[in-house]
Parts: C-alpha cells; sequence; structure tokens
C-alpha cells in the first residue's frame, strides 16, 4: 500500500472508497433502524459537503465549528472541511454557550455546524461576541422551521450547492484534495483545562495519522472491526480511536441512536474493540451490581460463585498463563456458559478483542472484574498534545499498576522532578495561538512536559502515580497522594466522586458525593424514603454505609507504609452533585480540586476545625442556564483509622 | 419567537351542551368553540366539568342537550370510537395504557383504527399484513424520535417513571395521527423538569403536526404560555372565554379560580 499517497484525511477517504466501495463506512440507528453508509456513499456525502462549503466562501485554512453528538453528518463536515485544506474544531456538546463564545473566537471559527435545535441556539447566541462566525449549518430541522436567521442553512440545502458546484465544476474536489499537504494542521482539540480556560492544541494530519498506524498495527484491526463513537467528538479519544482509525483501517464507525440508548445500541452492534474512560467501566459495573442485586437467590448466587472462580483463575485463563487446574478450566467454562458469556452478551461485549481505558487511573477491582471474565481490556497513557497513545499495555503484557511500555516510536524519559517528558511523531505542532505556554510545554529537544509524576518499573512499564503539581505532602512530611485516595474511595458503587485533602496540613479530610442511583437502590432496598439527592445524602443510615466504605479504604492504607498517614480521618458527605456546569468538574469530568477547595472553603475548615457539624449554601447552575441556591446542615462524620498509633494521639 | 401555522376557522364547535348524571348537573349550556393550528386550555376549580367537557368531545358521554360540531358535521350522540375515527385522540388524566405492554406495543394500539388487515391475516403475517405492519411500525418509531423516548422503546410501560408514562401516552395519541389532540392533564403530578419537556413537545407537535390541542391544565403559567385561548368553567358554565391576558384580568375568574388578585 502507498503510505506517501494517504498522508491526508481527504486523501485516506479517496483511499477507502476506491479500495473498499462497497464495505459499510458509517452506520446510524435512525427511527429504529440501522442505516448504512459504504466507503463510496461517504465520499459522495463528504464532497457534496465540501463543495457547498466551498460555494459559501470556505477558504483553505478557515475553521469549522462541530457540535453535537456522534451524527454521520457531523462526522462527514470535518472529513468536508479537511478536504478543502481547512480545520474541523469539534467542541464539546454539553457546554453552556458562553464557554462556547471562549472557544469560538479564540479558533476564529467563521462556519459551524450544528446537530439540533439545541446546539443552534447556543451558536446563535454567541453571534453578537464573535463577529466571525458568519454561517450555522444544522443536521436535524426539528423546531428550526421558522427560525429566520441569515447565518442558517440546513445541511441538506448546503449539500444541494455542493452538488450544483460538483456538477459545473467536477474536477473540482479531486483538485483541492491534491493541494492538502501532510503538515497541515487537520483539527484543533481544545483540552478540557482542569485550570483556566481551554487551549486549543493543533495537530497535523502527518501526527494523527502516523500515531493512527501504529495503533492499528499494534492490535492488528481491519475493515472487519466494529467501533460504537459514544464518547464526546470533542475528545481526543474519539477523533483517534474513531474517526482517525476508521480513515486509516477501513472499519466502520457506528452512532448511536441517542446517548441514552448507548446501552441497547452496544448490545446491537457488539463492536469488537471499544475505548472509553473508567467512568463508563465504573457505571456499566455499578448497573451489572444494581441488577444482579435484584435478582433471584438462584441466579446472585450462581454469579457471585462463578465470579468468585472468575478472580481466581479467569485472569491467568485470559493471559494464557499455566498453573491452572483442570477443574479450574472446567469450571470456568462452565461458568463462561452460565455467567460470563450472558452477562457480556447483555453489555454487548461479546465480540470484544481488545478494550482500551485510559485517561483516569481504574480501579483494581474494576479492572480485574472485565479482565477475568475474558474481556483483553487494556490500559494506555496519553493526552490530547501527544495523540494520546503515549504508552500501552501490548496483550499478554498487562498488569494493572502500570500504563505498559512506551510506544513504538514513541521516546519517554523521566525528568529529575519526576515529571514524564515525551518525545514522539505524534506531539501537537502547538497550542493554538499561545506560543509562551507551546514553549513552556514542548523543550528545546523537543520533549513535551505531561505534567504528570511517574517511573518505571523494573519490566520498563510506566507507571503513573498522580499529576505531578498535586502530589503533595501531609505537614509531617508523609507523601499525600489526593487522587490515589480519591480514586480508592470511587472504586466503591456507592461513592461517585471525592475530593481529598491534606497537603501542609496534619491529616487528610475528604469530601464525598454519593452514587444516586447505587445509594437510591440500597435506600429502596432498606425501605428508607427519600426526597432527592440532597435529602437522601443526609440520611444517618447513609453515612453509616458511606463511613464503612472510608473505613475499608483506611484498612487498606495502612498496610502500605508510604500512605499509612494518608488515611482519613474525617469526611462529610456534600449535599449537592459535583457538577461541569457549576464549574467543579471538567467537561471530561475530572474533579477541579483547586476550585473546589475554593468554593467549600467553609467545609474544609469545618473539617479541620473539630466541629459536629456545618450549615453551607452553594449557587448551583441548572441545565437550562438559570442559576438557583441550595443549602443544608452538613454533618461531619469520623472515620476509624487504623495502626501507626503514636502518630493519631497528636491529631 | 417562532411563527406557527395560521390559526384557521372552528373546527370543533359546542354548542349549548348540558349534561347532567342523575340529579347532578356537570356541564350546563357550555358553548365554544376551537380553532384549527390553536392550542385551546380549559381551565376550572376541581369538579367544575372540564373533564366532563373532554369526555363529551370525544364521545364517552352523552350529553342531554346541546350539540357538538367536528369539522362542520354537527351530531349529538357519538361513539369514541367514531370520535378516534375521525381524527380525534385523547390521553387521561390517570394515565390508561397497557402496563404490561413495551411502549412500542402501547404505540402501535394507537394505529388500530388505520389497521386494515383481518385477524387471521396479521396472525399469519401475510404479504399484505406484513406490509401493512412496516407502514404503521415507520410511522410508530417516527412519534418515537419525536417524543425521544428511543431508550424506552422496548420497556414494559409499568416500569417507567411516571414521567416518562404521560409522554408514551401522548405518544399513543399521536400515533393515531389526530387532527383533534384532547390533553386531561397533560403535566399533572410532574416535576418542573418534566412540565418544560412537555411543554415543548406540546408545542412542537402543534407546530410540526398541525394538530389541533385542546388541554386541561391546573399549572397556571403553562396555560398562560401554551395556549391561544381559554375557557373557563366553574360548576358547570362557563365563566370567561378569551386570550390568556384577558381571562386573567377577569374579575369572575379571579373570583371563582385563581383566588386573590395576583
Amino acid at each position: 500500500m502507498p503510505e506517501a499517497s494517504q498522508d491526508t484525511f481527504a486523501r485516506l477517504l479517496l483511499h477507502q472508497a476506491k479500495v473498499r466501495p462497497g464495505r459499510p463506512a458509517i452506520r446510524e440507528k435512525d427511527l429504529g433502524i440501522w442505516q448504512t453508509w459504504t466507503w463510496a456513499q461517504a465520499m459522495e456525502e463528504v464532497s457534496s459537503l465540501a463543495c457547498g462549503l466551498a460555494a459559501q466562501g470556505f477558504q483553505r485554512g478557515d475553521r469549522l465549528a462541530v457540535v453535537g453528538d456522534n451524527r454521520p453528518r457531523l462526522y462527514w463536515a470535518m472529513m468536508a472541511a479537511q478536504a478543502l485544506g481547512g480545520v474541523p474544531v469539534p467542541l464539546y456538546q454539553d457546554a453552556v454557550a458562553a464557554e462556547l463564545a471562549f472557544v469560538l473566537n479564540d479558533a476564529d471559527v467563521g462556519f459551524a455546524v450544528a446537530e439540533d435545535q439545541e446546539q443552534v441556539d447556543k451558536l446563535l447566541e454567541n453571534v453578537p461576541q464573535c463577529p466571525k462566525l458568519k454561517r450555522i449549518y444544522f443536521d436535524e430541522p426539528r423546531g428550526l422551521r421558522h427560525y429566520g436567521q441569515r447565518e442558517l442553512m440546513s445541511l441538506d440545502a448546503l449539500q444541494a450547492l455542493g452538488r450544483e458546484l460538483a456538477q459545473r465544476n467536477p474536477g473540482f474536489i479531486a483538485a483541492e484534495i491534491d493541494k492538502g499537504r501532510a503538515s497541515d494542521i487537520a483539527v484543533i482539540l481544545y483540552t478540557s483545562g482542569t485550570t483556566g480556560n481551554p487551549k486549543g492544541v493543533s495537530q497535523t494530519h502527518a501526527a494523527l495519522i502516523q500515531t493512527a498506524r501504529v495503533l492499528v498495527a499494534f492490535d492488528g484491526f481491519t475493515e472487519r472491526d466494529e467501533v460504537l463513537c459514544y464518547l464526546p467528538m470533542a475528545w481526543v479519544g474519539d477523533f483517534l480511536y474513531s474517526y482517525a482509525q476508521s480513515l486509516v483501517a477501513g472499519f466502520c464507525l457506528n452512532c448511536p441512536e441517542s446517548p441514552e440508548t448507548v446501552m441497547t445500541d452496544l448490545r446491537e452492534i457488539g463492536p469488537t474493540y471499544y475505548f472509553g474512560p473508567p467512568r463508563v467501566y465504573e457505571n456499566i459495573l455499578t448497573q451489572v451490581m444494581i441488577r444482579i442485586e435484584d435478582a433471584g437467590w438462584l441466579k446472585r448466587g450462581m454469579f457471585h460463585a462463578f465470579m468468585g472462580l472468575a478472580k481466581r483463575v479467569g485472569m491467568r485463563i485470559l493471559e494464557g498463563k499455566p498453573g491452572v487446574s483442570l477443574t479450574d478450566r472446567l469450571l470456568y467454562a462452565l461458568g463462561a456458559l452460565l455467567v460470563y458469556g450472558p452477562l457480556k452478551n447483555v453489555l454487548g461485549l461479546s465480540h470484544i478483542r481488545v478494550a482500551y481505558t485510559g485517561g483516569e487511573a481504574i480501579g483494581p477491582d474494576l479492572f480485574d472484574f472485565y479482565r477475568s471474565i475474558g474481556v483483553n481490556l487494556k490500559q494506555l497513557y496519553g493526552m490530547t498534545e501527544t495523540c494520546v497513545s503515549v504508552s500501552m499495555h501490548a496483550s499478554g503484557e498487562v498488569k494493572l499498576e502500570t500504563v505498559g511500555r512506551p510506544m513504538p516510536g514513541v521516546e519517554v524519559r523521566i525528568a529529575d522532578s519526576g515529571e514524564v517528558l515525551v518525545r514522539s511523531p505524534g506531539v501537537m505542532r502547538e497550542y493554538h495561538k499561545r506560543r509562551e505556554a507551546t514553549r513552556e510545554a514542548i523543550d528545546a529537544e523537543g520533549f513535551f512536559h505531561t505534567g504528570d509524576a511517574g517511573y518505571f518499573d523494573a519490566e520498563g512499564h510506566l507507571k503513573i502515580i498522580d499529576r505531578a503539581k498535586d502530589v503533595g505532602r501531609l505537614a509531617g512530611g508523609a507523601l499525600f497522594a489526593p487522587k490515589y485516595l480519591e480514586n480508592k474511595l470511587k472504586f466503591f458503587p456507592y461513592i461517585k466522586e471525592a475530593v481529598c485533602f491534606g497537603h501542609g496540613r496534619e491529616e487528610v479530610c475528604a469530601l464525598i458525593n454519593i452514587d444516586m442511583p447505587a445509594v437510591g437502590n440500597w435506600a429502596e432496598r432498606h425501605n428508607l424514603a427519600y426526597s432527592g439527592y440532597a435529602d437522601l445524602a443526609s440520611q444517618s443510615a447513609v453515612c453509616d454505609l458511606i463511613r464503612e466504605c472510608v473505613d475499608k479504604v483506611n484498612r487498606d492504607l495502612s498496610a502500605d507504609a508510604a500512605l499509612r498517614d494518608s488515611q482519613i480521618r474525617r469526611f462529610l458527605i456534600l449535599h449537592k452533585e459535583l457538577d461541569a456546569d457549576d464549574g467543579e468538574l471538567t467537561r471530561t469530568r475530572k474533579v477541579r480540586r483547586g476550585h473546589i477547595a475554593e468554593k467549600y472553603a467553609q467545609l474544609v475548615e469545618a473539617l479541620y476545625s473539630g466541629r459536629t457539624s456545618c450549615f453551607v449554601e452553594t449557587q448551583m447552575r441548572f441545565e437550562d442556564g438559570r442559576v438557583g441556591t441550595v443549602s443544608a446542615d452538613l454533618r461531619i462524620l469520623e472515620a476509624k483509622v487504623c495502626g501507626a498509633p503514636e502518630a493519631r494521639k497528636a491529631a | 419567537m417562532t411563527v406557527r401555522s395560521a390559526i384557521g376557522v372552528p373546527v370543533l364547535e359546542v354548542e349549548d351542551v348540558f349534561l347532567a348524571f342523575g340529579g347532578v348537573v356537570a356541564l350546563q349550556g357550555v358553548s365554544f368553540d376551537v380553532r384549527e393550528h390553536e392550542i385551546r386550555a380549559i381551565i376550572g376549580p376541581n369538579g367544575a366539568g372540564k373533564s366532563s367537557m373532554l369526555n363529551v368531545i370525544n364521545g364517552v358521554y352523552h350529553p342531554q342537550r346541546g350539540t357538538v360540531a367536528f369539522k362542520g358535521r354537527k351530531r349529538r350522540k357519538v361513539d369514541p370510537y367514531e370520535a378516534a375515527a375521525q381524527g380525534i385522540a385523547r390521553t387521561f388524566q390517570n394515565i390508561a395504557l397497557f402496563r404490561g405492554m413495551s411502549v412500542l406495543d402501547n404505540l402501535m394500539t394507537g394505529r388500530y383504527l388505520k389497521m386494515k388487515c383481518n385477524f387471521l391475516e396479521q396472525a399469519l403475517y401475510l404479504g399484505p399484513a406484513r406490509r401493512e405492519e412496516l407502514e404503521h411500525r415507520e410511522k410508530v418509531e417516527a412519534v418515537i424520535d419525536f417524543l425521544e423516548i428511543q431508550h424506552v422503546r422496548k420497556t414494559p410501560v409499568g416500569r417507567l417513571p411516571y414521567g416518562l408514562q404521560k409522554r408514551v401516552e401522548l405518544g399513543r395519541a399521536l400515533a393515531a395521527e389526530p387532527e383533534l389532540l384532547l390533553l386531561d392533564e397533560p403535566m399533572a403530578g410532574m416535576n418542573l423538569e418534566e412540565k418544560q419537556d412537555m411543554s415543548r413537545f406540546i408545542l412542537d407537535v402543534n407546530d410540526q403536526m398541525g394538530a389541533t390541542v385542546v388541554l386541561i391544565e391546573h399549572d397556571m403559567s403553562v396555560v398562560m404560555d401554551l395556549s391561544d385561548r381559554v375557557v373557563v368553567l366553574d360548576y358547570g358554565s362557563k365563566i370567561a372565554d378569551g386570550t390568556p391576558e384577558e381571562v386573567r384580568e377577569n374579575k369572575a375568574v379571579i373570583d371563582a379560580y385563581l383566588g386573590v388578585a395576583h
């Protein structure tokens, strides 16, 4: 395969349309039926979109914002922009209008494609603040029939314009694709920004395609693979693992019917590979556990018995390691028939060859659960700035606490400070319009500074502990890795989010969010009445439930000499769920510790002052953008601390 | 602001309707009309005769006096299935769905009147029955898409939360492709978010499907925001009729229903 002629995404598309015109390229469930477009059809659609955009004055280098759920035409719009030498800028679909304004201005967006009325409304709201935004195209016309704005046009109309142009000038699109160069910027992806405004990461065609090629070769993807694209299009994970890999390997993207139907769609499609942050796997497992606990005694008994067996031998069988007795193998086969198989089928994981997780550390029990039932779940490590892929577990070399060896072509170096540095073809060109930030992130030798603290273990696997700047010290000098503690807490199905404090203090305290579905279900089974989140969170039985979880974490921590002092002394259960709309989480749902410490300073002080309760009033933003306040009297709860008695007395 | 289909001529004319159950008078000489593409609200205190009025319109009750004319056809006595065949669909105050059946099957029952094949053909799934089933399924899927209930398509209705059940019931009425849609307290017992969703659906039904809507509702802000004109009933008589603004200012309405002036 002459790779030189496929060095831009548009040329890859041309190539796929020529080599496998009849193979499915993309599917979408519409009106209850999966609709399929072949590569040849996809090429048609992209051409007409591109010609339409050109007819509307889209120039080389222009930026096209794309905002909405994963829809074929939104993906095609990105391809169309790239075919014209433009730059797609996918945006988070759940961002509020003001957040969009920043990105629209920062990226000088002139053209935008929106999925539906909701997104169009947000864009229109930004037209006065974003003078460059001239044209808005929409996919789903519902509710927009009477919108009279000059900026608006449907994608249907745009494609009709495009077909007209293509008829007048049949060679137009081919000529445009010919002008593209591998060193052109292919996409600007905005990082969620745990601090400050989001930064635009400019990636070239060359970087993305080269990275995708390595990944495709690494796990042997072919045109026969299937993937469900359900992750936000603005996330590098979707761009690389769905969009770029599909164009490189020629496999089919499947767009879910709606965000609520993902579980059903997953089961219908049966993807062969799957990529998700740990919370997605966690949600699935929580649902399984809830349903198992509601099941009859026979099913429940079978589940627990076979899961016990799977935990003991499942992972060794998956990895083909010796030392499993024949009896266990036979029992495991029986379990596969009775429990693991049906379970995987319900979860849509029956055909999975390989599943990835990344973006956050994954809980050990969670990781083991999937691997023990035969799902080849692997961790990878990377960020938007490096096209993800810094390191990844190879099949058969999976170690929970590491993120695998560096990928082929990637150099990883550990700085003296413990920070992980990366040099690879996938390292970004620059932060869009931020020369200063680019200089800080990429040093003279071309190494990107990840901001993560980590080290290599004896086998050459990379191990990431925490954000370099988040790793702190307790007043007593002991190591304090907040994320590590939070992850340990969050592994309990009853705990959704946790934020730990302790840097520069005598002891560790935590704010906790309960998991509404799991605790709600638990409350129902225990005949507890509740009216909503705040009410449930304040019930004393729930407090005891969470206290048990914290106690267990403390017991684990006490076994580790380095972390013994990080045991959680006191905690409280927050009266509202942490939410990205209130700035407490990033759009990828990572906690913004600094912001939370500031916002809830009063609560943190109360935790350390030895009081037994604290009154709090908080602003919260509803989904429609209005702001209200919630207030509650929160109880401060003590947890049991194990070991190291002399340290405890001092506190 | 959106501009909806132009409100046209009256499609439903209720004239001097009198309804009594034994000695209890439910409606005494009520007259009003509903124009094409309009959203018409009926409000009134408990026991004012609102639901009885809807029941008269779709033929559940037969008034002792007075007439109801739909699309110019006057009638005194009509049965519910005849009303449905003429293009009148409704939802109920207390949800009346088949709880053990899936959302999809419930919506398919809304297509019953449009099905031509007989029982035997359907049971054997013969050619015409198959084609018909597919046609109806397509219509039903359009409604599912419209009401955004794809995620519960195969879920038994009894397992759904209340707000969603209400939406499914609206869906079943829509599946019949009605010209006149009667909604009996579509937002009763809903929380704010569910009410907002439902309001949007009602506006969209009216706007995109062009259906004329008659609704009974207790939530004043909903009534005032949604409806083009409002009829106010009290003890079975009409005490006011007009735009929401006019009704809001009406002295008799304030006394009877809204309580002390706002």
